[in-house]
């Protein structure tokens, strides 16, 4: 069985899971496995690892920034494919590549799909590939045992959302706010978030559902995936990488944050 | 059964694809936006009403119909073929870039938008999405790269006076490629009340039909004033290419008549030189802003910084349909440098008393390579498609 599929399975009635992303690279290439293995340790159920992408345009600042930094760091696609790798000889955490399109186009869709599945990827985010166009990869990705997470927005109507469904492996991404990615304040968030799951929750029944955008607390987690399965965490992770890197103990900083969005303070 | 049958050009299909390029490659929160605009445009196009009203304005407020005007004094420099002039420098604003913007900002108006945003490089897009909300009395919010604002100072200027907030944008190459994911982030957070009116081809569908849509006027004009003036089809069309709206408009009337057709792009230092806009001489398939689509892009994907004298020019993408025409080769895709492009707004200029904007001298360049293999007796009608006071800051620089 797939990794993402078993973590759910798993998974306690009440928990909610957490998914952690950050940008492959950021901020700079040696740490993103010991990051990686940090955040399990401390309470991370799935990783969503970011490839950058020049020009990301559903993302906010921090995310540019991340991508930025990495790009200028010499991210490249082997070198996320071997991150994986070495963090598959320590953890079996399902870990799922999110990212734009063009530089899977660019490497070969099919070739991306095969190394991804062997060094250890479980399923892939492509926000810019909306289930109308899944076409061009859905078939690669099916070969080669890797999940395929297509979003639903708050704008999004109930047939698409059982189309998303129908074409998801592992869960639905279900993006709270309309809107670019970036840390909100909780009202920003909360007012309205309820009734959207609640939408979600009947027309997705295949896959189990994690809700992110926005989420920068445990408080905030707990309020916003009340009726989600779990939950997902990037800007407001990277923010805190942002400034605390390279103090002097910098990942423990960040690790601190991790164990208290998962477990509070 | 060996019939010829006239083949009609009928791209792109129902999918948004002209061949296998464009699509709709955006995230899940535009797409119910971009399907609203899909079906208002479907039933707008065959509304008397709207097209009437859309009409009348190009008439009334545009100054359409442009003239088609026979360059004399090119054509005896030259020795050869015929040099006609479609004279979409004599458009309000200054540019063809007004006929899109009408077309989009009666779209918005119908679909009760309040909030109109519009990302521009050079500022004739800018200046003609800010002309039109001023018409209509809506708000305008124009994203424009910081660099590209330096440049082009006075159509900033001009923005400001018609009412506009021009936002300035520091991310990435500080161009039109940065201002364009800046306009898509603002619609993202923002579908419900605002309209995001694109200047060219490009973005996913429908926008690379649409606005080609709105600028056909370019090309059916031109192609009634050189029945009158000729009596028959020129022999070739030739439109300089960013994006490519001027391009496809003038081309698009044409496509199943015995007519050569050629675009050409932005060769900056040179099309080798690694500071180029040249997307289809160099570039390959990728996708960017919502279509695939030839890219200036690396190994790894990440999209090259693009370079032109000429701010129109500078992107590192192209619109889906000339990436299709290009494949099957239905038109000739060729560059020029910066240099080329000066020499050609100073040739025009002399000859013919006027100053085209840098973007239009980009396909006057060609017509020394064209000229030559031209005869006398042949046709040519050149895209005119903007006027070059906006660029005297950059060509007093370069004279």
């Amino acid at each position: 069985m797939n990794r993402i599929t078993q973590k759910f399975r798993d998974k306690a009635p009440d928990e909610k899971l957490m998914s952690l992303f950050l940008t492959a690279g950021f901020p700079d290439l040696d740490s993103t496995v010991d990051l990686v293995l940090g955040f399990e340790k401390n309470g991370a159920d799935l990783i969503e690892l970011g490839i950058p992408f020049s020009d990301p345009l559903a993302d906010g600042p921090t995310i540019q920034y991340s991508s930025d930094i990495a790009i200028s760091n010499g991210i490249t696609m082997d070198k996320i494919f071997e991150m994986v790798a070495g963090i598959r000889e320590k953890s079996e955490i399902p870990i799922i590549l999110m990212g734009y399109m063009n530089p899977v186009l660019r490497y070969g869709v099919e070739a991306f799909c095969k190394k991804a599945a062997a060094v250890g990827v479980d399923g892939l985010i492509l926000p810019d590939i909306p289930v109308e166009e899944s076409a061009l990869i859905d078939e690669f990705a099916s070969e080669a045992g890797l999940s395929m997470v297509y979003l639903v927005a708050p704008n999004t109507a109930d047939e698409r959302m059982q189309l998303a469904d129908q074409k998801s492996g592992g869960f639905v991404y279900c993006v709270s706010v309309t809107g670019v990615t970036g840390a909100r304040s909780g009202d920003e968030v909360s007012s309205s978030v309820s009734k959207f799951i609640q939408r979600v929750r009947t027309n997705v029944t295949i896959n189990p559902v994690m809700v992110g955008f926005g989420i920068r607390s445990h408080e905030d987690a707990q309020d916003i995936a009340s009726n989600a399965d779990g939950f997902i965490v990037g800007s407001a992770l990277i923010d805190v990488m942002k400034n605390s890197y390279p103090e002097e103990g910098w990942k423990q900083a960040v690790f601190s944050f991790v164990h208290s969005l998962k477990f509070g303070k | 059964m060996n019939t010829e049958l006239k083949t009609t050009y009928d791209q792109p299909n129902a999918r948004g694809y002209f061949g296998k390029y464009g699509g709709k490659f955006v995230p899940e929160i535009l797409i119910p936006v971009i399907s609203a605009l899909e079906e208002e445009y479907n039933t707008a196009k065959d509304d008397p009403e709207f097209v009437a009203e859309y009409h009348q304005l190009l008439e009334e407020y545009v100054g359409r119909p442009t003239k088609l005007t026979f360059a004399d004094k090119l054509t005896a420099h030259y020795g050869k073929a015929k040099i006609y002039l479609k004279r979409e420098d004599l458009c309000h604003t200054g540019a063809h870039k007004i006929n899109n913007a009408i077309g989009q900002i009666l779209l918005a108006r119908r679909m009760g938008k309040t909030r109109i945003i519009a990302e521009t490089g050079a500022g004739q897009h800018g200046v003609a999405t800010a002309t039109a909300c001023a018409k209509f009395g809506l708000k305008c919010i124009v994203y424009m790269g910081a660099e590209d604002m330096e440049r082009q100072k006075l159509n900033v200027d001009r923005m400001h006076l018609l009412g506009a907030e021009v936002r300035s944008v520091e991310s990435g190459s500080k161009t039109l490629k940065d201002a364009t994911n800046e306009a898509i982030r603002d619609w993202v957070s923002n579908p419900d009340d605002t309209f995001y009116i694109i200047g060219s081809v490009v973005g996913p569908h429908p926008y690379p039909m649409m606005v080609r849509n709105f600028h056909r006027v370019i090309g059916d004009e031109a192609k009634k004033q050189i029945l009158e003036a000729e009596g028959r089809l020129p022999d070739y069309l030739l439109a300089c290419v960013g994006g490519g709206s001027n391009a496809m408009g003038l081309f698009y009337p044409f496509m199943d008549d015995d007519v050569k057709i050629i675009g050409i792009e932005a060769a900056g230092f040179g099309v080798d030189s690694g500071k180029t806009a040249a997307t289809i001489t160099k570039g390959t398939p990728g996708i960017l802003h919502g279509s695939m689509s030839y890219l200036l892009h690396d190994q790894n994907g990440q999209i090259e910084l693009a370079h032109s004298i000429s701010a129109g020019l500078d992107y590192p993408g192209i619109g889906p349909e000339h990436s299709f025409l290009h494949d099957s080769k239905r038109v000739e895709y060729y560059a020029v440098t910066d240099d080329e492009a000066m020499e050609a707004l100073k040739l025009l200029s002399k000859k013919e008393g006027i100053i085209p904007a840098l973007e239009s001298a980009h396909a006057f360049a060609w017509l020394e390579n064209l000229m030559p293999q031209t005869k006398e007796g042949e046709i040519i009608i050149v895209n005119l498609s903007g006027r070059g006071d906006k660029d005297m800051k950059t060509i007093s620089e370069n004279l």
